[in-house]
């Protein structure tokens, strides 16, 4: 088989994996020989690489790995024009980002359905983020619409945005600038088919962001990840440390002392990393800080009932009050952080959080940590 | 869930009613609901919800609103104050849930 490409040039092989790197110049720049995909469609403007709805195991445990934070910052697909099915000059253009999770999403929610999907290059960053920072914009949007040639591809005028696009692209300009009118779309991709169907309608739910539990739960693990990344490094120079200055052998001390302290950290960690996004909307508070704060200081209370000393010294217990003021400051400071994998918090909210709280989480982590060392100078 | 709702009285939205065309663009583009209808024009109905993501404001053919854009992600901020400028987001990168 073989197909001019827009420069002229034969492309003799089109079937997937066949092809050296070379290939990446084929059609305004999405290669055929991507793993996802699943063949290539002949369209006048040259041969397209195609894809289905269905998400191969290989794709869902590149995802799960992404969520994992593996792979995550290259987890991306060529930008340029995809066939899903075999969509003709009526179908529909549907806008997304280059983020392979992002692509997967659409694709899947679409099940036996033919679209042509453009996809802009966001660095492999996600709709929402990438129309932040602006990457997913009017310029890309129109730079993508000329280079793939997609007056050419279908005969109607209409491309179908993300709504979460919005903080990116001009809806209003881009049909000035490149002739196509920009068509808000829904937020999630699985309300697609209702939204088509219904002659390119939202409803009022479709429009708004949700957070649910699930959504909520998704981000845990990467929350995990990244507070492991320091928090490890932490917890070995807790556990190490706090075999010192206390009476009796240094490796025996580790097994109480060390355990203590690891276990106090891990509190904390999983009442902010953990607790707090998936408990939000039941923590009292509106500053993720606070909420964050009230988890930490129940994994604290638990924490410390489970290494109360029966009839016990005050060295113990200022070690383990030390945790009572440590644990809670570490788990304020992650769910603040945590305002920005959420969906409704402002720029403006998050500054004037972060005056107050983070002055009050240096004054607990450093009391605290005064505390604990000082509970060996008491023994 | 729409029940989310961050600090009070904290954001940087602007409308100007005088200028507004009443094309409802802002309707639409806002995740969030902020505003509504109102006769020939839009009115901030819920002003407590705007994260000030800008769609908009970026959205509106007159200019009528106004938001110091930005994203509402405490890390980006430690980051800019470090001068990382960088890595001025963490992103997360999920699709359709949050930025940074």
């Amino acid at each position: 088989m073989s197909a001019q490409n827009i420069n002229g040039q034969s492309q003799t092989c089109c079937s997937p994996g066949g092809t050296e790197a070379g290939n990446r110049e084929v059609f305004a720049g999405a290669r055929l020989d991507q793993s996802f995909v699943a063949g290539s469609l002949e369209t006048p403007v040259g041969l397209i690489p195609r894809v289905t709805a269905a998400l191969t195991r290989e794709d869902r445990w590149a995802t799960m790995k992404a969520r994992w934070g593996v792979g995550r910052l290259d987890y991306r697909v060529d930008p340029g024009v995809y066939a899903l099915n075999r969509p003709d000059g009526k179908s529909a253009v549907l806008v997304t980002a280059n983020y392979k999770m992002t692509f997967d999403r659409l694709r899947n929610s679409l099940p036996g359905r033919d679209a042509w999907i453009l996809v802009l290059d966001t660095d492999g960053v996600n709709v929402w983020c990438a129309a932040g920072k602006g990457t997913f914009g009017t310029g890309e949007l129109i730079e993508k619409v000329r280079s793939c040639r997609l007056a050419e591809l279908v005969s109607h005028r209409k491309l179908v945005l993300p709504q979460l696009g919005g903080p990116g692209v001009a809806g209003h300009l881009v049909k000035k600038l490149c002739g196509f009118r920009a068509g808000f779309g829904p937020i999630r991709a699985e309300d697609l088919p209702a939204y088509l169907d219904d002659g390119n309608k939202a409803t009022a739910g479709m429009r708004k962001k949700s957070f649910t539990l699930r959504e909520r739960a998704a981000l845990v693990p990467m929350e995990l990840v990244s507070s492991l990344r320091f928090g490890l490094l932490i917890g070995l120079v807790f556990f190490f440390t706090a075999g010192l200055g206390w009476p009796g052998d240094y490796m025996a001390n580790l097994a109480t002392h060390g355990l203590l302290a690891v276990t106090g950290l891990t509190a904390g960690l999983l009442a902010g990393a953990a607790a707090t996004p998936l408990l939000l909307p039941r923590l009292p508070g509106r500053a993720f800080s606070a909420k964050g704060a009230l988890a930490g200081v129940i994994a604290g209370l638990i924490h410390a009932a489970a290494w109360w000393p029966e009839g016990g010294g005050v060295p113990e217990r200022l070690e383990i009050g030390g945790w009572l003021l440590m644990g809670p400051a570490l788990a304020a400071f992650l769910a603040m952080n945590f305002t920005g994998a959420s969906t409704f918090t402002s720029l403006s909210g998050v500054r004037k959080e972060m005056r107050l709280a983070v002055p009050l989480q240096i004054i607990g982590a450093a009391s605290g940590l005064i505390l604990w060392i000082s509970a060996r100078f008491a023994a | 869930m729409t029940g989310f709702v961050y600090l009070k009285d904290v954001v940087t939205l602007k409308l100007n009613q005088a200028v507004c065309n009443g094309c409802g663009n802002c309707l639409i583009v806002c995740p969030r609901g902020v505003f509504a209808e109102n006769g020939p024009e839009v009115r901030i109905a819920d002003r407590d919800a705007c994260i000030e993501c800008g769609a908009c404001s970026l959205n509106c053919p007159e200019s009528a609103i106004e938001v110091e854009a930005g994203v509402g992600c405490a890390a980006a901020v430690i980051n800019a104050a470090l001068g990382r400028t960088s890595s001025a987001c963490c992103c997360s990168i999920e699709p359709d849930t949050g930025c940074c």
